[in-house]
C-alpha cells in the first residue's frame, strides 16, 4: 500500500507547496461558496436591472395567487406528513408491532420514487378515465370522479412521497430519548397517554421540526408533481414563464421570490429550534427502553402501517406494473431506451463523485479549522439545500448564455448545478465521518515520519470511507431523481430516465412512462439499500 | 562532547492565557526520563506538542540531538523530526491491525516484519500482530501505542498523560511495564502527567510546571523535600504555610516559638512550610485550634484545624483515638526533623531543635 502512495506522491510533487499550506482547503471551499452565493445574487441583479415593468407584470400575473397556492400546498403536505409519520415512527421504534423491522425499512423506501412518477401515478390511477374510474364504471356505472388535478392530487402525491423525511428524523430522535424521562413521568403518577403527550412529544418536537423543514423544502422546490398535476405553484409558474414568455426577467423575479420563501422557511425553523433547546441529563449510559406491548391495538396498528406502506410503496409499483403489462398487451411499442438508463447512471455517478470531492475541503475546513470565515463558507454551501433545482438551473442558464456561451448546454454546467444543489447532502455525510476521526491519529502518523499527503492517503481517507460512500450514494440517489435542472441544462439530445419519464407523461405515453419509472425505481433502490444496510449496522 | 538530547531555550507559545508556554528553558540528557508535572492547563501538553513539531514556536529555540528543530523563522515539520509520541487516547490507527500500526513508522524493508515482532515482544504482545485495535484492552492499546512510537528508534519519545484513561489497578501495572520498557530500549523520554505519585515513581528528574513556566527541575527527592517555590510544595502534597516573625534569634508563631534560621533581621516575615505529619493535635479545652473536618484515610485520620486567627492547618498522625469535629485542640509543631521556610519567596532551612 505504501508503494502506491510513494508513486502518487511523486506525481503530486509539483503541488506539494499547495498541499503544505492550507490553501488546499481554503481555495476550493471559497470557490464553491462563491458559486452558491452567486445564484441568488445573480437573480437579484437580473431582476433589479430589468426595470419597473417586471414588477407590473408580476402583479398582473397573479403572483400573489401563486404564492398562496405554494404556501397552502406546503402547509397541507407538512401537516399530513406529520400525521402519517409520527405514529408510524412511534409504533415501529417503541412497540412490539409484528414485523416492525421489515415495516421500518419499507416505510422509508418511498424516498426512491421521484415526485413526477408520483404525479404520473395519481393521473393514471385516479384521473379521468384512470384505473379507479374504470373500475367503478364497470361495477356501479359511475361516469366521473371528483377532479384529482390541482391541489388534491399534488398534496396527496407529495405527502405520500415526502413523509419518510419526518419518519427518519423522528425515529432517530425516539431512539435517543432517555427512557428515564418517561419513567420519571410515570413514576410521578402520570398515565401513559399524558406521558406521551407531555414528555415524548415534547422531546420529539425538534425532530418533527427538522423533518418538517425537509418536507417543506421538498414541496417548495418540487417541480415534477405540480407540473404533471397542473397546480400552479412557483416552480411551475417559473417554468411556464421561462418557456413561453419573451421577457425572461419575470422568471428570474419569480425565482427570487421562491428563494425568499425558502430562506423564510429556514429562518422560521432555526428560530423555533433555538427557543426549544432541550435538556438531557446524560448523553451516555442510556438504556434501551423496553418495548411497549400493544395488546389489543396490535392488529389495528399493524393494519395502519401496512396501509400506509401499501399506499406509498406497493400500490405505486403495482400501478406501474399494470400499465406496463397493459401497454404490452395493447401492442404499444415500449421502446425501452437503454441509453436513458446508461445516461442516468453515468451522469448520477459523475455528479456523486464530483460532489463528494467538493465536499471534502468544505468538510475539513468546517471540522478542523473553525472560525467565523469557515462558518460563513460552510453556511453558504448549505444554501444549495434551500435552492430549488429550477432556480439554480435558470440562474446558470442566464449566466451561461450571457457570459460563457461556449459552456452553455454542456455537461460542465449541468454538473455545476448538481454540485451546488447536492453539496450539503454530501458534506453532511462526510462531516459526520470526519468528526469521528480523532485528529491525534493524524498527528501520530506525522510523528512517525509520514508526510501530510501520505497521512491523508493512508490514514484520513480510509477512515472517511464510510462517510464518503454514504454521501456518494445519497447524491447518486437524488441526482437520479432530479428533474428540473436535468431538463433545463442537459445538452441537446441527452435524455435520462427522469427527463424521458417527464416527456412521456406530458405526451400521454403512459406505458412508456411506467416502464421507465419502474427502471428508475430499480436503479434508485441500489444506493438506497446500501444506505439502509449501513444504517442498520449503526443501530446495532 | 555529545550534545544534549533535548534543549529548550526560551521556548514561548501562546494560545490565549491558558495552555500557554512562556520562556521555558529545559535540558534533557540522553537516556534520561524526565517527567513534566503540573496541573491541567499549565501548558505541559503544549510544550510537548512544540517539541513534537505540532505547534510552531513564537520565540526561543529547540534542538533535539544537537540539531535545530525550531527557532527564529525555522520550523521542521513533525515528520522530519525523529520524535516519537504516545498520546493520551492512544490514537491507534483504527483501520489497521496491531502489526501495521507498529510497522507504520518503519521503512519498507525486509527487516520490517522482524522489527515489528521484536517490538511486540518487548512490550509483551508477541503473536498479536493480526488483532485489531478495538479488540484490545486499554492496557494492550497502550502497549501498542508505545511499541509504535519506539519502533522507528526515535531520538526522543514524548508521552502525553499515557495512563489517564486506565483505571487505578491497571495504571499501577502498566506504569511499571512502561518504565521497564523505556529503560530497556534506553530511550530518552519526556513524560507528561498531573499525578505527583506517578512523577516520583517514573522520573529521573521532575520538571514542575505552572502557568506556562517551569517552577523547578530537580530529582524527585529534592522536589519533595526541598521545593523551590510554595507552588511546588503545595502541588506535591498538602502543605500549610504558617506566618512567623523573626526576632533575630527565634521565630515567633501563633503556635509558639521555634528556633529560627540564622541571619534574619529582627521583624523579618517568614512563612514556615508544614506538612500534615509535621503537626500534632491533642484535645485541650483551652486549646487555640478547633477541628473543622476529619477525613478517614485508612491508617490515619487527616484533620483540618482552624486556628484563632483563621489560619487553616492540617494534621495527619496515627491516632489511637479519633477526635470529633468541633473539638478544641492544642496544636503543636513536631520539630524532630528540619523544617523549611520561605523568606521573601526564598527557601531556608530551620534546623532540628535540640532536646527541649
Amino acid at each position: 500500500m505504501r508503494a502506491n502512495v510513494w508513486t502518487l506522491q511523486t506525481i503530486f510533487k509539483p503541488i506539494k507547496l499547495v498541499l503544505r499550506t492550507r490553501y488546499i482547503y481554503w481555495v476550493p471551499s471559497a470557490t464553491i461558496a462563491l458559486a452558491v452565493l452567486f445564484i441568488p445574487l445573480y437573480l437579484i441583479i437580473r431582476t433589479l436591472g430589468s426595470g419597473d415593468e417586471v414588477w407590473e407584470i408580476l402583479i398582473r400575473t397573479r403572483t400573489l395567487g401563486v404564492l398562496f397556492r405554494t404556501l397552502a400546498l406546503i402547509g397541507t403536505v407538512v401537516a399530513f406528513s406529520i400525521l402519517l409519520a409520527v405514529p408510524m415512527a412511534w409504533i415501529t421504534v417503541r412497540t412490539d408491532l409484528p414485523m416492525r423491522r421489515l415495516i421500518s425499512v419499507l416505510a422509508v423506501l418511498p424516498l426512491v420514487i421521484p415526485s413526477y412518477v408520483g404525479g404520473f401515478l395519481i393521473v393514471v390511477a385516479l384521473g379521468p378515465k384512470g384505473m379507479l374510474q374504470n373500475f367503478l364504471q364497470d361495477l356501479f356505472a359511475i361516469e366521473s370522479l371528483p377532479n384529482i388535478y390541482g391541489f388534491p392530487g399534488a398534496a396527496l402525491a407529495l405527502t405520500l412521497l415526502s413523509y419518510p423525511y419526518i419518519l427518519l428524523t423522528v425515529r432517530a430522535s425516539l431512539r435517543g430519548i432517555d427512557p428515564a424521562l418517561e419513567e420519571g413521568s410515570r413514576g410521578l403518577g402520570y398515565g401513559s397517554w399524558s406521558t406521551f403527550r407531555n414528555i415524548t412529544l415534547n422531546q420529539l418536537s425538534p425532530a418533527i421540526g427538522a423533518g418538517s423543514l425537509l418536507v417543506a423544502l421538498y414541496t417548495l422546490s418540487d417541480f415534477g408533481a405540480v407540473s404533471i398535476l397542473q397546480y400552479e405553484t412557483f416552480t411551475w409558474a417559473i417554468f411556464i414563464q421561462y418557456q413561453t414568455a419573451f421577457n425572461r426577467s419575470i422568471a428570474a423575479a419569480l425565482s427570487l421570490i421562491l428563494v425568499l420563501v425558502a430562506v423564510l422557511i429556514l429562518t422560521v425553523e432555526a428560530v423555533t429550534r433555538r427557543s426549544s433547546q432541550l435538556y438531557q441529563s446524560s448523553a451516555r449510559g442510556m438504556r434501551t427502553p423496553n418495548l411497549i406491548p400493544l395488546n389489543k391495538w396490535k392488529w389495528p396498528a399493524f393494519g395502519y402501517s401496512c396501509f400506509i406502506v401499501s399506499l406509498s410503496l406497493f400500490l405505486p409499483i403495482f400501478v406501474l406494473g399494470f400499465w406496463v403489462v397493459r401497454g404490452i398487451s395493447a401492442g404499444e411499442s415500449l421502446e425501452l431506451v437503454w441509453t436513458h438508463v446508461f445516461n442516468s447512471i453515468s451522469i448520477s455517478a459523475l455528479a456523486a463523485g464530483l460532489t463528494v470531492i467538493a465536499a471534502l475541503p468544505v468538510s475539513f475546513l468546517a471540522v478542523r479549522h473553525s472560525g467565523w470565515l469557515t462558518r460563513f463558507i460552510e453556511r453558504s454551501t448549505y444554501l444549495g439545500f434551500a435552492l430549488p433545482g429550477i432556480v439554480v438551473a435558470l440562474a446558470i442558464i442566464y449566466f451561461g448564455v450571457n457570459y460563457v456561451p461556449f459552456l452553455y448546454q454542456t455537461f460542465a454546467l449541468l454538473l455545476v448545478a448538481y454540485v451546488i444543489l447536492f453539496l450539503p447532502t454530501a458534506s453532511g455525510a462526510v462531516k459526520a465521518s470526519l468528526l469521528q476521526v480523532n485528529s491525534k491519529v493524524e498527528d501520530a502518523a506525522r510523528s512517525l515520519g509520514s508526510k501530510p499527503i501520505n497521512v491523508f492517503l493512508t490514514i484520513t481517507l480510509p477512515l472517511l470511507k464510510p462517510g464518503i460512500i454514504t454521501g456518494g450514494a445519497l447524491v447518486f440517489l437524488v441526482t437520479l431523481k432530479e428533474l428540473p435542472a436535468t431538463l433545463l441544462l442537459s445538452p441537446i439530445g441527452f435524455q435520462t430516465l427522469a427527463t424521458s419519464i417527464w416527456s412521456a407523461t406530458t405526451e400521454a405515453f403512459f406505458a412508456k412512462a411506467a416502464a421507465s419509472s419502474l427502471l428508475l425505481i430499480l436503479v434508485a433502490s441500489i444506493p438506497m439499500a446500501w444506505i439502509l444496510l449501513r444504517d442498520r449496522e449503526g443501530i446495532r | 562532547m555529545r550534545p544534549r538530547a533535548i534543549r529548550c531555550m526560551g521556548v514561548t507559545k501562546h494560545f490565549g492565557s491558558l495552555m500557554a508556554v512562556h520562556g521555558v528553558d529545559l535540558v534533557v540528557d540522553h537516556g534520561e526520563l524526565l517527567v513534566l508535572l503540573g496541573p491541567s492547563g499549565c501548558g505541559k501538553t503544549t510544550l510537548l506538542r512544540v517539541i513534537a513539531g505540532f505547534e510552531e514556536l513564537e520565540r526561543g529555540a529547540l534542538t533535539v540531538g544537537g540539531e535545530l528543530m525550531a527557532g527564529p523563522k525555522h520550523h521542521l515539520p513533525p515528520d522530519k523530526r525523529k520524535v516519537g509520541m504516545v498520546f493520551q487516547e492512544y490514537a491507534l490507527f483504527p483501520h489497521m491491525d496491531v502489526g501495521s500500526n507498529v510497522g507504520y513508522g518503519l521503512d519498507r524493508n525486509p527487516e520490517k516484519r522482524s522489527k515489528v515482532k521484536e517490538m511486540l515482544t518487548i512490550v509483551g504482545l508477541e503473536g498479536m500482530e493480526h488483532r485489531m485495535p478495538h479488540e484490545l484492552s486499554g492496557g494492550e492499546q497502550q502497549r501498542v501505542a508505545l511499541a509504535r512510537a519506539l519502533a522507528p528508534r526515535p531520538d526522543v519519545v514524548l508521552l502525553d498523560e499515557p495512563f489517564s484513561n486506565l483505571d487505578e489497578w491497571m495504571r499501577h501495572r502498566i506504569r511499571a511495564d512502561v518504565h521497564r520498557i523505556l529503560r530497556e530500549v534506553g530511550a530518552t523520554a519526556i513524560f507528561v502527567t498531573h499525578n505527583q505519585e506517578e512523577a516520583m515513581l517514573l522520573g529521573d528528574r521532575v520538571a514542575v510546571m505552572n502557568q506556562g513556566q517551569l517552577e523547578q527541575v530537580d530529582t524527585p527527592e529534592n522536589i519533595y523535600h526541598r521545593p523551590a517555590t510554595q507552588f511546588v510544595a503545595k502541588f506535591m502534597e498538602i502543605a500549610d504555610f504558617l506566618p512567623a516573625q523573626s526576632d533575630g534569634y527565634v521565630l515567633v508563631t501563633e503556635l509558639g516559638i521555634l528556633a529560627g534560621p540564622l541571619g534574619l533581621y529582627p521583624g523579618e516575615e517568614v512563612e514556615i512550610m508544614l506538612r500534615p505529619n509535621d503537626v500534632s493535635v491533642a484535645a485541650d479545652e483551652t486549646g487555640t485550634g478547633i477541628i473543622t473536618n476529619r477525613a478517614f484515610k485508612g491508617a490515619n485520620y487527616l484533620y483540618t484545624i482552624q486556628l484563632r486567627t483563621g489560619q487553616v492547618m492540617h494534621s495527619e498522625h496515627q491516632h489511637n483515638t479519633s477526635y470529633p469535629v468541633g473539638l478544641k485542640v492544642n496544636v503543636s509543631i513536631n520539630q524532630s526533623h528540619e523544617l523549611l521556610c520561605f523568606v521573601k519567596g526564598e527557601l531556608r532551612t530551620i534546623p532540628v531543635r535540640a532536646n527541649e
